[in-house]
């Protein structure tokens, strides 16, 4: 077996490490686990976006003695999910700040009467008046959060953008907006909870970060660290989705199984999940832009605004990483970015693939269009014009001190998907038919890891160890959910011990076996604890090396025979490692300025859409991604990342619309919340550039969020260039089309009819 | 209590069961509580996701949207009835080896969309293919290692990845 | 799943007989159940009213597709993946075809039946606008006997029929007349599957010496239940097809369109859209050669 040959495992497509099990149906998601004498939760939530609850009563028809009822009065440490700021209660205490807050939950062995249960519980409210957009926020004459309904700002400067606009040949303003977006993870959230008086709450749930679960689950139980124990089970998707909201179900089953003595399994419907989880933070952008004769970016002036919904869960993270990616990949000597994430009465939005940067990178990529078509210059020259390249510094003044190969990148880019010639050809060919046609794009970067000094904080923890049976396992809480964790981790730590990977396994992720290798977000896991793999391993062999008498060179069984010696002589065989922030990294929280991430990843997205004039409707005929996310781990898997990315990214841009109704979701089901399917997807043709990271495992970047930025400006660029008209707002639906594009005749008014059309 | 209802018997996977439920009780719970066979999933429901996709009589339908007395007497295939002794199905084979999974949830119904899709046309085209998985939503690929997976198990030589094949 | 099993009765007699005796017994009673892709939905949202039900699956008396000489005869339990799988309907009448291929995906048409889709009375309903530009009947069923209706007058409000409550669907009747006729039927929908109508177009028309001879116009989503546009039919009627019959004709539909404001769209796009819709077909209708 040749054992010095570089890479043959890292770079390979091998199978999803828990792929079998997926395909024969057998790997188990929360849903399908029962435990003895498990009973069955349900949520009672408020009806109104804003007031206090004045009385809550039991109607005669239920037999209540039958049920388990829980309320805040039931808890018996802190009343609040522990996030960035605790103000997130568990269970409405007196005052409801959303219409889906839970406020009681219910337990019964029999899970078809909760239904009604549920409906049996009446509460009585004064409603206080309520705050549904950023703007009714920010006027602030109802205060709905804090002093001032401001969860968190940012300012950040560079140079004097009053010197860019004095010296400006052009200026340019738009503003931008997107609204919600759902994650539409297939399986929905749900928790199995257990409660022992001695040994403290046990909790198995579909999501993604468990020690965060733990946290709370501590706080909420006030237990020690020891007696509270979060077992990840197989998770069916979470795209964010399942970064904070777990918390709130695994305290609410964990609650109920203390009270009724029983196991007790919350999961959610379909309905329940679509109205009363997180979302996407909706977004309004003001971009106003100075740029000299020749289109050179002189100053830029952002004004950036969230909605952060009821409590302020991430939108402080979520913000920053909006305000960090509100540039975009250019260089500029003045930039002003001002961002606010404002309170609302709606569920909280929460974290969702991109964190922000979607919503930012939405703004600027529309607006460099905006701007091309206005000074009257290419859009794709323009931004070749003002691309960072190494050595530039960026709007924190971060030194790019990477490789930066944006240009490169664009020329596959145009290339791959002829934009050129296309665009062309349909400019010739749109006037005699009722499809238009049209080419877009959009440049822009996604920062790998947690923001600034993020990663300082969180101080990892992570490692191998090899067990007694002759395997080598993964030692991390960095979860699973379809993103491809097992595999890269094990991929990772297989390479580096130059063993197959058929050796190398995750431990369980379950936080009474693994330490805290931090939350799975922030397209951090590959790259960040990757590294940290890579540097378990290595420490490993050095172990082996000095004490148990491992060769430089060495066999497989070589390996596992060393590791035997060790074990006899000194015990357990594992290796832990830290977080060493790379070289060079500074970070100034208080100023906005340094490294903002250690690493960035780069792409250039091209759509081709298709808008049809007799129904308005906009599709995507083909899509083109050009990315370097670092060293490629598995090919077949980031490709899987990057389509799914895309796909999820048109849903964003084109079908998905998160309809409130006095802040509540009133599409609340799959019929009604729109997501492509299988005939709406285009053909997606996906393309890497390599440059490994030396401080990423095994050269990774990040690339789970990456593919989920560049989308939506790329359509709508594209519609521009086949309608000419410049939209500005997402999700863009044939409705708003046609308020746009439709010839105006004199409108004949008739009376709507009072039926509604539900089906 | 339950041993008011009355047997309600139809064939899984090849053997004969009988459940004494409510006729109303849902296909999709017949298999994942009384015959423990939790490959089916459930994403919505309401007929929207697929995840619940089986056979019936050789026809997909969605279990979430059967009552179960309308399978009496019908031959049910599920996930679990895919595999042979141990061995990969070849869209299994297919699905594992191009990326077909991701988080997994889908793929037992999109398996079973697939099977169905196969068995009627071996050889199906890539705008064939869209349709026959159109009622299995998968949030995680964006469909298109899915598609791979089944040309793959079909061993179609159909120039998928060419412009014009992938033009729809 | 909201829906308690427990709550609800289910029968399956198996013919068609013991159903409709069940029916007569005790008249509104009893609600019947075919594919259940509507009702089922209703029961796992918690919404299902009905606390017998008797099922109509598997009843092959109602489940078949019968070409006669003048007219196919589609039994109310057929499933429109069995109307999709009908080599001689879909030939001759093409647009039933083409709905049967829209209503959700494979999975949903391999149990939704033709009746169920008919009688639930959806305005949205895809095999409405065809059922209409086919001018077909539908023939009720029950103890007392058979009548036939015509499909245009089946519905009487939204979500509201001429059934009465001892009475089943029992068949569609299409004449097989329309092989000269131009034929059109499109569905606008939020996206390519699994999609309900915003609106949607279901055309016949036959052009003779220069003039339509002969014409039907059926929309879904244009009104609060399925309806055929019988304004903007007489705009075209004994006309030639010209740009200005095309403008009055659409301006006639604008005008007789009462769509409405929901979470899937609005009343004026639905209205545009449906006249832009009739405008396509007519242009394509115009062009086509005088015989
Ligand atoms: C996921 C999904 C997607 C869908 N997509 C579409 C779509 O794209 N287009 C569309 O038009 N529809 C769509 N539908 C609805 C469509 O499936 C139904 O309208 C279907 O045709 C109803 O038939 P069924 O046999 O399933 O009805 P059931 O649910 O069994 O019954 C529906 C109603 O009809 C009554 N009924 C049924 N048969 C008879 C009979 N013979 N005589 C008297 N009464 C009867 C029942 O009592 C009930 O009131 C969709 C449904 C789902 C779940
Ligand atoms: S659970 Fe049956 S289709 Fe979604
Ligand atoms: S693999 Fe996750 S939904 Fe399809």
């Amino acid at each position: 077996m040749g054992m010095s040959q570089k890479n043959r495992i890292v770079g390979a497509s091998v199978p999803r490490k828990e792929g079998i099990d997926k395909l024969l149906g057998r790997a188990r998601y929360v849903d399908d686990i029962e435990r003895e004498g498990m009973w069955h939760g349900a949520t009672v939530r408020g009806s109104i976006p804003r007031g206090f609850i004045r009385s809550i009563r039991f109607d005669r028809r239920t037999d209540w003695s039958e049920f388990t009822v829980v309320t805040a009065a039931d808890i018996p440490g802190k009343n609040h999910i522990q996030l960035i700021v605790a103000d997130q209660p568990c269970l409405a205490d007196g005052v409801v700040n959303h219409c889906d807050e839970p406020i009681l939950l219910l337990a019964h062995p029999d899970k078809h009467k909760l239904r009604q249960a549920v409906a049996g519980v009446e509460i009585e409210y004064e409603p206080l008046p309520p705050v549904f957009t950023i703007e009714e926020s920010e006027r602030q004459d109802v205060v709905v959060w804090g002093s001032d309904n401001l969860f968190k700002s940012f300012l950040l400067e560079k140079g004097d953008v009053d010197v860019g606009f004095a010296a400006a040949a052009h200026i340019v303003e738009s503003e931008y907006r997107t609204d919600a977006q759902e994650h539409l993870y297939i399986e929905n959230n749900g928790v199995i909870a257990e409660y022992d008086a001695e040994s403290g709450v046990t909790v198995w749930g579909s999501l993604q970060c468990p020690y965060y679960v733990h946290r709370s689950l501590v706080a909420v139980f006030a237990l020690s660290e020891d007696k509270v124990r979060v077992i990840q089970t197989e998770t069916g998707g979470a795209f964010g989705g399942k970064e904070d909201y777990p918390s709130m179900i695994a305290s609410h089953a964990a609650l109920l199984a203390m009270k009724s003595g029983h196991p007790v399994k919350v999961v959610y419907d379909r309905m329940e999940d679509l109205a009363a989880t997180t979302k996407r933070h909706p977004s309004r952008v003001r971009q106003r832009t100075a740029l000299d004769r020749e289109g050179k970016l002189l100053a830029m002036e952002i004004d950036l605004a969230t909605d952060g919904g009821a409590y302020s869960t991430l939108s402080s993270t979520v913000l920053s990483r909006a305000t960090l990616h509100a540039p975009g990949p250019y260089l500029c000597q003045n930039v002003r970015v001002r961002s606010r994430s404002w309170a609302t009465n709606t569920v909280p939005y929460g974290a969702f693939r991109g964190f922000g940067a979607p919503q930012a990178c939405f703004a600027i990529e529309r607006h460099m269009d905006a701007i091309a078509a206005q000074i009257g210059m290419d859009p794709v020259e323009l931004r070749r014009r003002n691309f960072l390249h190494d050595g530039d510094t960026t709007a924190t003044e971060q030194v790019m001190r990477e490789p930066v190969i944006l240009d490169r990148l664009l020329d596959r880019a145009l290339a791959e998907s002829d934009f050129y010639s296309k665009r062309e050809r349909f400019a010739r060919e749109n006037a005699a038919t009722p499809i238009k046609r049209g080419m877009g794009i959009a440049a822009f970067y996604h920062g790998s890891g947690f923001t600034g000094s993020g990663e300082r904080y969180l101080n990892s923890l992570a490692g191998v160890d090899v067990t007694p049976e002759g395997k080598v396992r993964v030692l991390v809480s960095s979860t699973e959910f379809g993103q491809g964790t097992n595999t890269v981790l094990t991929q990772i730590a297989a390479e580096t011990l130059r063993l197959h990977y058929e050796d190398v396994t995750m431990a369980p992720p379950d936080t009474g076996i693994v330490p805290n290798s931090g939350p799975t977000v922030a397209s951090r896991t590959a790259m960040v604890v990757g590294r940290l793999i890579e540097r378990a391993s290595l420490q490993l062999l050095e172990m082996l090396r000095a004490k148990a008498a491992l060769g430089n060179e060495y066999s497989r069984d070589e390996f596992f025979a060393a590791c035997e010696r060790y074990r006899a002589g000194h015990g357990e065989v594992g290796s832990l490692v830290r977080y060493e922030a790379p070289p060079g990294i500074h970070w100034d929280d208080q100023r906005y300025r340094g490294e903002a991430y250690p690493a960035y990843a780069w792409a250039i997205h091209v759509a081709q859409v298709a808008v049809d004039t007799v129904t308005y409707s906009a599709e995507v005929e083909e899509f083109w991604a050009v990315q370097e996310a670092g060293r490629i781990i598995n090919p077949v898997l980031a490709g899987g990342q990057v389509e799914g990315g895309i796909a999820q990214a048109i849903g964003y841009a084109l079908y998905e619309k998160v309809i409130l109704q006095n802040g509540h979701m009133a599409n609340s089901q799959m019929t009604n919340y729109i997501m492509p399917t299988a005939e709406d997807v285009p053909p997606i043709h996906v393309f890497f550039e390599e440059i490994p990271f030396r401080h990423g495992g095994c050269g990774a970047k990040g690339i789970g969020e990456l593919p989920h930025d560049g989308p939506a400006p790329a359509i709508l660029n594209a519609i521009m260039d086949a309608t000419g008209v410049s939209f500005t707002r997402i999700p863009l639906l044939p409705e708003d089309l046609f308020a746009e594009l439709a010839p105006r005749p004199a409108s004949v008014s008739t009376r709507p009819v009072e039926e509604t059309a539900t089906v | 209590m339950s041993a008011d209802w009355p047997a309600i018997r139809f064939i899984v996977n090849g053997e004969s069961r009988a459940v004494r439920v409510p006729a109303m009780k849902r296909l999709l719970d017949v298999l994942r509580e009384d015959l423990r066979l939790t490959g089916t999933k459930e994403g919505c429901g309401e007929g929207e996701c697929g995840s619940c996709s089986v056979r019936m009589n050789g026809e997909l339908v969605n279990s979430c949207l059967v009552p179960v007395l309308q399978a009496e007497g019908a031959e049910i295939e599920t996930v679990e009835g895919l595999s042979s002794n141990g061995a990969l199905h070849p869209l299994q084979q297919a699905f594992l080896e191009c990326g077909g999974a991701q988080c997994g949830i889908c793929t037992p119904g999109m398996l079973m969309a697939a099977t169905h899709l196969l068995a009627r046309n071996p050889h199906p085209s890539l705008a064939e293919i869209r349709e026959g998985l159109a009622g299995n939503l998968c949030r995680c690929t964006g469909f298109i290692r899915i598609f791979e997976s089944v040309i793959a198990a079909a061993g179609s030589t159909r120039g998928h990845r060419g412009p014009a094949d992938h033009a729809r | 799943m909201r829906g308690n099993p427990e709550a609800h009765e289910l029968l399956a007699p198996g013919n068609l007989a013991a159903v409709l005796a069940l029916l007569a017994e005790s008249p509104g009673e009893w609600t019947p159940i075919a594919g259940g892709t509507e009702l089922m939905v209703a029961h796992a949202a918690g919404r299902l009213d009905a606390k017998k039900l008797v099922s109509l699956w598997g009843i092959a008396e109602m489940r078949f597709t019968r070409s006669e000489a003048d007219r196919f005869v589609i039994g109310a339990g057929a499933t429109f993946g069995d109307l999709r799988a009908h080599a001689e309907l879909a030939a001759e009448l093409p647009l039933i075809a083409k709905a049967a291929s829209w209503i959700g995906a494979i999975a949903n048409q391999n149990r939704a039946t033709i009746g169920g889709n008919l009688v639930n009375g959806s305005p949205a309903a895809d095999s409405s606008p065809a059922m209409l530009a086919y001018d077909t009947e539908v023939e009720l069923i029950s103890v007392r006997g058979t009548r036939r209706v015509a499909y245009s007058a089946f519905h009487t409000g939204y979500k509201r029929n001429v059934l009465a409550p001892d009475e089943l669907m029992l068949a569609i009747h299409a004449p097989r007349r329309f092989a000269k006729h131009r034929q059109y039927l499109r569905k606008v929908g939020p996206r390519r599957a699994m999609a309900i109508a915003k609106v949607a177009l279901g055309a016949t028309a036959l052009v003779e010496n220069g003039a339509v001879n002969e014409i039907r116009l059926g929309a879904a989503s244009l009104a609060p239940f399925p309806t055929r546009l019988h304004k903007a039919e007489a705009a075209l009627q004994g006309r030639q097809v010209t740009a200005e019959t095309i403008e009055t004709a659409c301006s006639e539909l604008l005008a007789e369109a009462r769509p409405i404001d929901d979470i899937r769209s609005t009343a004026e796009y639905r209205r545009h859209v449906g006249a832009n819709l009739l405008k396509e077909f007519l242009l394509e209708l115009g062009r086509e050669p005088v015989p």
